[in-house]
């Protein structure tokens, strides 16, 4: 019982402890960041939340966003919904002035919040496509291609691939059975419907790894001329591994954003067995930029090896965008306000405020409007050749009229 | 709490079956209420009553969880489909017919119940795991027809808006007007419980779960008070879904997937198996504990690494250090926090002679 007694001390000293460190220090800009290293969709956060890390600490080596220093506080939330609202809580306490929200539900949990708080959140590439309408949800910014633009973007690519005409063509769309996956298939109806082609809509039910029977169905019975894919965690690499089996060309399935990471290919069986497969992605691929040159130069002032992270192209760069996007904000916000003492409602102002930022053409031409929040909806096409993506689209908005018609009617 | 005991003495069946086994408690529960109703929500910023907001949304739900699983001995590991029925049914009420949160929260209870009732109807004949699988198959099929019918689920993002609870006019928007909104729910809850558990009903509850054949010969109708267990611990479940829709403004299904039913179970069984006071201890525990951790690692990680680094060791040793206490705890005390703190009383009863 002694050691009982003890015990309960010592963790009742450990929190007030805890409770007192954690107050704000100094005055700096702060970001809340919602990660996820440990849940489901760890093998996306390990290479993105560190990414976002790096370019903060580039922008602070540099003296800041003029003279104001930038600090991040990250909360793991394993993608659940109650350490979410808890970690936007947190958020809040330590005067974030914009936070990085991370998941579809989660996202959705969080939206409500941020109207009434006045805090700008991002979620790039989840959340719902409608949240794009700035006009319905001020203070919530999907800031890069929705899954109703990437659909956009794959049926304009698929066009291309198949010589420019795309009527009469048969085109399969095999996509996770889940709110996310279900989502582009309005913008594909009307599109089939205005371009004269044939869609098929063939569902992968949860947990969405075990496909055979559908790949089969669409390269024997169906015959598609071009696939689009739209799955997630261990799902693209297995329908990599099914179509090869089949023996469909690669070249003509295109993954939508989740299924166009390294990790993706490897699991398919490495980079030799994966020749040809298309990707979109939102932001760009490779290692050819100025940025990431600028924190491998920071890493080697200190003394230490690039961060191992980089190895993942495609989900580094990805952090790089919010990244970049954020401290972009929050660069204009202090123009505007002329001192770092800026809320929520400069940076959403400070959004809005991005024209033409390419940040070295990591990141598409992103400009922001009160109805446009995803940036312009832009994405690229990557292919795998030898042992890398090769960009081989330029950015491209497909169909933005479509888009942007189903955003004000919010279908 | 720590009180002395002698001197009271219970000379009717009724006293000792009371509410209150002492005329302390009275007043303990008078300065409990005080705690949490006025000096709390007067001392607590936004952040920390957030917190306790997902612990009483958390309470509803173990307190039903345990009612079925603890009390009747019926294995369920379909709890938040139930918790689902209950937040799409109250968010199809509140934006369809514009109803008011005093009836939509009774409603998602009521239709999660109905629910629930007819998920049991095997528990007469399966027993045990091939009970918990049979509900694990109720989880999977409710999240299916959900997922897959655009009247209930709102359309193909399968997930609807929900307007904040409005009291007389007042809308529940802040963190302190939601916890009041919350916790008034909870302490209903608990109550509800307790006098459940004392009931008749309470009573052929356990006589189930310890002997059901035992049950059956003293005159208790096993089927129809399996299913009673059924209904009341859904109607929690449904309960405990509409406060996550009120408190999160949307329904989504996806925060009620099957990994939320294991983190319910976990909290009944590390609170306590059978009790009520198990089912608080439990939702606290495993609600606080990884927000606990957190703070700690972040006061005492940044004295040695910067914040960067920090973030993906918390993320590692978090996960680790929650399990590790999971099982202490269960290693220390296998009856769980509720016993673990019952032993603690029994030993400041005769403190400081304990000999």
């Amino acid at each position: 019982m002694k050691h009982l007694q003890t015990g309960l001390m010592t963790v009742g000293l450990a929190l007030s402890a805890a409770t007192m460190a954690t107050t704000a220090t100094a005055k700096d800009l702060v970001v809340g960041m919602a990660c996820d290293r440990t849940g489901p969709t760890q093998t996306v956060g390990v290479f993105l939340c560190p990414a976002y890390h790096d370019y903060v600490k580039l922008v602070n080596s540099k003296g800041g966003i003029m003279g104001n220093k930038v600090r991040v506080v990250e909360i793991d939330t394993e993608y659940k919904v109650p350490q979410s609202v808890e970690a936007y809580q947190r958020f809040k306490k330590e005067g974030a002035v914009v936070v990085a929200l991370w998941g579809t539900p989660m996202t959705q949990a969080i939206t409500p919040n941020l109207n009434t708080d006045h805090i700008p959140g991002t979620s790039p590439g989840f959340g719902t496509a409608a949240a794009a309408n700035g006009e319905k949800y001020p203070y919530l910014f999907p800031m890069a291609a929705s899954y109703w633009s990437q659909a956009g973007a794959a049926v304009t690519f698929a066009k291309a691939e198949l010589g420019g005409d795309i009527k009469g063509k048969k085109i399969a769309y095999i996509f996770y059975d889940n709110p996310a996956g279900r989502e582009p298939i309005p913008v594909l109806d009307k599109l089939a419907k205005m371009e004269g082609f044939e869609l098929k809509k063939f569902a992968i039910p949860p947990p969405g790894v075990e496909m055979k029977i559908q790949v089969q169905d669409i390269v024997r019975r169906y015959r598609a001329d071009f696939v689009l894919s739209h799955l997630f965690g261990k799902g693209p690499a297995v329908h990599i591994k099914e179509f090869k089996r089949m023996g469909y060309p690669l070249k003509k399935l295109l993954s939508f954003v989740w299924g166009a990471g390294e990790a993706d290919i490897n699991g398919a069986g490495g980079w030799a067995k994966a020749q040809g497969y298309n990707a979109l992605n939102f932001a760009g691929v490779g290692s050819n930029y100025p940025v990431l040159d600028e924190i491998k130069a920071l890493y080697k002032k200190e003394g230490k090896e690039g961060p191992k992270q980089m190895a993942s192209t495609v989900y580094y760069n990805r952090g790089i965008l919010a990244a970049a996007v954020h401290l972009k904000a929050m660069e204009n916000a202090v123009k505007a306000k002329g001192s770092g003492d800026i809320t929520g409602e400069d940076v959403q102002k400070g959004f809005l405020a991005i024209k033409d930022f390419k940040l070295g053409g990591i990141l598409p031409p992103l400009n922001f409007t009160n109805l446009d929040h995803e940036g312009g909806g832009w994405a690229r096409v990557f292919r795998v050749e030898g042992d890398n993506f090769v960009p081989v689209s330029e950015w491209i908005r497909g169909y933005r009229d479509v888009v942007i018609q189903m955003l004000k009617e919010d279908h | 709490m720590f009180h002395r005991e002698s001197g009271y003495f219970k000379t009717t069946y009724q006293a000792d079956m009371g509410l209150y086994p002492l005329p302390i408690a009275r007043y303990a529960i008078v300065a409990i209420a005080a705690l949490f109703f006025i000096l709390l929500p007067a001392v607590l910023d936004g952040y920390y009553l957030s917190i306790i907001n997902l612990v009483a949304i958390a309470i509803v739900g173990a307190l039903g969880l345990n009612i079925l699983v603890g009390f009747t001995g019926q294995i369920s590991i379909g709890h938040a489909a139930f918790m689902s029925v209950g937040a799409y049914t109250a968010a199809n009420l509140a934006t369809k017919l514009d109803l008011p949160f005093w009836l939509t929260l009774p409603a998602g209870g009521a239709m999660a119940a109905f629910i629930g009732i007819l998920v049991g109807i095997p528990s007469l004949r399966i027993k045990g795991l091939y009970l918990a699988i049979a509900t694990l198959a109720a989880q999977f099929i409710i999240e299916w027809i959900i997922n897959h019918t655009p009247t209930i689920s709102g359309g193909v993002a399968a997930s609807i808006e929900m307007p904040r609870p409005n009291f007389f006019g007042m809308e529940l928007a802040t963190q302190a007007e939601l916890y009041y909104f919350l916790m008034v729910i909870a302490v209903i809850a608990i109550v509800g419980a307790l006098n459940l558990i004392r009931s008749r009903i309470g009573r052929s509850f356990i006589a189930i779960r310890d002997q059901e054949i035992a049950a059956e010969i003293i005159g208790i109708n096993v089927f129809k008070t399996k299913l009673i267990a059924f209904g009341i611990s859904s109607f929690y479940a449904g309960v405990c879904g509409v406060m996550y829709t009120y408190y999160l403004g949307v329904a989504n299904y996806e925060n009620f997937q099957l990994i939320t039913s294991i983190d319910y179970l976990a909290m009944v069984i590390i609170g306590g198996l059978g009790s009520v006071l198990g089912s608080i201890f439990g939702a606290i525990f495993i609600t606080m504990l990884p927000i606990v951790i957190r703070l700690l690692m972040e006061t005492f990680g940044s004295i040695f690494i910067d914040d960067a680094a920090l973030a993906q060791v918390i993320a590692q040793f978090r996960l680790i250090i929650f399990g590790g206490l999971i099982i202490l705890f269960l290693v220390v005390e296998p009856d769980g926090l509720a016993k673990l703190w019952q032993n603690i009383r029994n030993y400041f009863r005769f403190w400081p002679f304990s000999y």
